[in-house]
């Protein structure tokens, strides 16, 4: 056992602390602006994140991985909140890691390959551009010292690491504008405006809501969405985790510890959280690979709070905007517009549709939903296009059939023949075709049994192996005693 | 006394030939003209063997993953990039070797040859200005400057040539035309 203990934790430590310290620096900011951004004191995104991270270093199923406070998932809960109050929050937060949990003890985390490339697309692009509409309110027609300092907050980002990379910039750019703000007395919001900041560890508490069906019947749907984004994004940067590291990981699990995760951060007064692509990215690129980093990120993180929690209230807001506005650009991905001119005619709208969806209702879940309905459609129409190929030769007519019979193709299947011609000889080739279900065979009896009743002679020849065991089982066109209806 | 300075010890068994020569290949045309270079000298002797070596870039993983319809298609994609190389050592008969490394490009590239102790590295250079390097970065500079073995990295592509290749991902990759700026 402490074999494995070594292996799944101190094969790194240098990189792994290090990295750990990274995150953390780099997600203060973050858990802050998302927790103004689901409309809760920022000290409850800040809590999130320390209890999914140290959750999730123990029982997540992919090492290196960062969980915390997200924007999905704030922006999933802002209207729960809004409308009912944060204790309604902590009990969906529990929810949706019982939820999780059941997802990943009933493996559903295998149905993410359904979930079609375009819908993720979708997902990632409507994220940021929620993501940054969530900071209008915040920094458009205030003053024009908001717009300054959103703009030296864009330009330390992504200036400074091109010369300095040890401190992430975000966190320069906080202390040193925060310093500015104080020095010139700036006119400007502060993160103390919208929450205060309790510089202590998170308690134990059980949410206050009524423990009866009304209070489930709020906070269920609301637990669901969460629980599918979560494990969306969750899932997604496993899979960029995986690839980086070359390595692969147990989404089952990784579905379990975020539930885990979850119902621990509920019963502590946090928000629900999921993996974080973008903190993920930076922990390995700093080196982290073990679940030490993520643990490390968690307890640092806290330290921080308790140690500096006085000077995160006197933060500008505009700084923190700026964060969002470069996690924003961040998040969308840019090579979707070369993606719309590649791809499928079908698979670009399944993305602009998921996008529209989320955008108009502000909700990722339903975007998500829509774009998965309508891309399976699409996958539906595709493969129930069916092409008949004829050949007329003396008195034998061949048809070739392509694509799959089942139940959507059979009237195009059956329209292609025309049955009325008399005393021909007819074979139809099954080589590139594959017949699926009972309908199917169904249409192949009654275009056989046509043609014969007009005295036609009629072979059927090259089904698969699949294709005849079906025929063979279900077909009466071989039945000497049937006839067509 | 200068000419005790000037006095430079030879090894024993100086190596004439570049045995083992790293392309670093990224599915660009200048990597393919990198490749070509490489030909140029791994087919001089029989001992020489090419390593096509292919970073997948830590920041370009979040774009891949998401593009790519699970592992596989990801790793044809990329299968798909290192092909053209691969093909002109197949055609010259050269022996060569395909590696995949996951990592930031220039340090994971010096580090691997100075672990593997390679006798030269061949990278093509988008012959980038100075100011154009700052912005955009450059992998090739950071390598020329760090490895610890020769490297070759002017590739010179003349105005006009044209390239014309197809990949595994469906995609053809259209006329390269290639300009030295």
């Amino acid at each position: 056992m402490f074999e494995k203990i070594k292996t799944d934790w101190f094969f790194n430590i240098k990189g792994d602390v290090l990295a750990g310290i990274v995150v953390a620096l780099a997600l203060i900011p973050e858990a802050i602006a998302f927790s103004i951004i689901a409309g809760v004191d920022p000290m409850v995104g800040l809590y999130a994140s320390f209890t999914m991270a140290v959750i999730i270093a123990f029982a997540g199923g992919r090492p290196g991985m960062i969980s915390a406070a997200t924007g999905a998932m704030a922006l999933v809960m802002a209207p729960l909140i809004r409308d009912h109050g944060i204790e309604y929050l902590f009990a969906a937060t529990i929810l949706t890691g019982v939820i999780q949990i059941l997802f990943g003890v009933f493996k559903i985390a295998k149905l993410m390959r359904f979930i079609p490339r375009a819908v993720m697309i979708g997902f990632v692009n409507s994220l940021a551009i929620l993501i940054f509409m969530a900071q209008v309110p915040h920094f458009i027609g205030i003053n024009n010292m908001t717009y300054v300092f959103v703009a030296i907050t864009l330009l330390i980002v992504y200036v400074v690491p091109r010369f300095f990379k040890a401190i992430p910039a975000p966190l320069i750019a906080i202390v040193a504008l925060t310093s500015v703000a104080l020095y010139s007395n700036a006119d400007l919001r502060t993160v103390g405006d919208l929450g205060a900041i309790t510089q202590s560890l998170p308690t134990f508490l059980i949410p206050t809501v009524p423990f009866n069906f009304e209070t489930l019947a709020i906070i269920f749907p609301y637990a669901i969405a969460l629980a599918i984004v979560g494990l969306l994004e969750s899932l997604l940067t496993a899979s960029i985790v995986d690839d980086m590291t070359d390595t692969s990981s147990n989404k089952n699990r990784e579905a379990r510890g975020q539930g885990i995760a979850n119902v621990v951060t509920g019963f502590f007064g946090g928000m629900a959280g999921c993996a974080m692509i973008g903190q993920s990215v930076i922990n390995v690129k700093s080196g982290g690979r073990s679940r030490l980093s993520t643990l490390v990120a968690g307890v640092f993180l806290m330290f921080l709070i308790i140690v500096l929690g006085e000077l995160v209230v006197q933060i500008p807001m505009p700084v923190l905007v700026g964060i969002m506005i470069m996690v924003s650009i961040g998040t969308f991905d840019w090579s979707s517009f070369s993606y719309l001119r590649k791809a499928p005619k079908t698979d670009a709208l399944v993305m602009l549709v998921t996008v529209a969806i989320v955008v108009a209702t502000h909700d990722l879940s339903k975007g998500v939903i829509a774009g998965v309905i309508l891309s399976a459609i699409f996958f539906v129409a595709k493969i129930s296009t069916m092409k008949v190929l004829k050949q007329e030769e003396d008195n034998q007519i061949t048809f070739q059939v392509e694509g799959q019979l089942f139940f959507a193709s059979v009237d195009a299947f059956v329209d292609a023949f025309d049955i009325s011609v008399e005393k021909k000889n007819i074979v139809i080739d099954f080589t590139t075709a594959h017949v699926w279900d009972d309908s199917a065979v169904g249409a192949i009896d009654k275009v056989v049994m046509k043609y014969r009743e007009n005295h036609n002679q009629v072979t059927i020849k090259n089904l698969n192996a699949a294709s005849k065991k079906l025929v063979d089982q279900l077909a009466v066109f071989n039945d000497p005693k049937a006839s067509t209806h | 006394m200068i000419q005790k300075l000037l006095h430079i010890k030879h090894n024993d068994g100086v190596v004439k030939v570049y045995k083992k020569i790293l392309v670093a290949i990224d599915g660009s045309l200048h990597s393919y003209r990198a490749a070509a270079e490489a030909v140029k000298i791994a087919s001089l002797d029989k001992a020489s063997n090419v390593e096509l070596l292919y970073i997948a870039d830590f920041s370009k993983a979040k774009k891949e993953v998401l593009h790519a319809q699970g592992k596989a298609e990801l790793e044809q994609v990329r299968r798909g990039r290192i092909q053209p190389a691969e093909d002109l050592m197949k055609e010259n008969l050269i022996d060569y070797e395909v590696k995949i490394l996951h990592g930031d490009p220039g340090p994971t590239i010096v580090d691997y040859a100075n672990k593997e102790k390679f006798d030269l590295v061949v990278i093509g250079s988008r012959g980038l200005n100075g100011l154009q390097e700052m912005v955009l970065g450059s992998v090739s500079h950071k390598v020329v400057k760090r490895v610890n073995c020769p490297v070759l990295n002017k590739i010179i592509t003349r105005i006009g040539e044209l390239y014309s290749y197809s990949f595994l991902d469906h995609s053809t990759r259209d006329v390269g035309w290639s300009f030295p700026f």
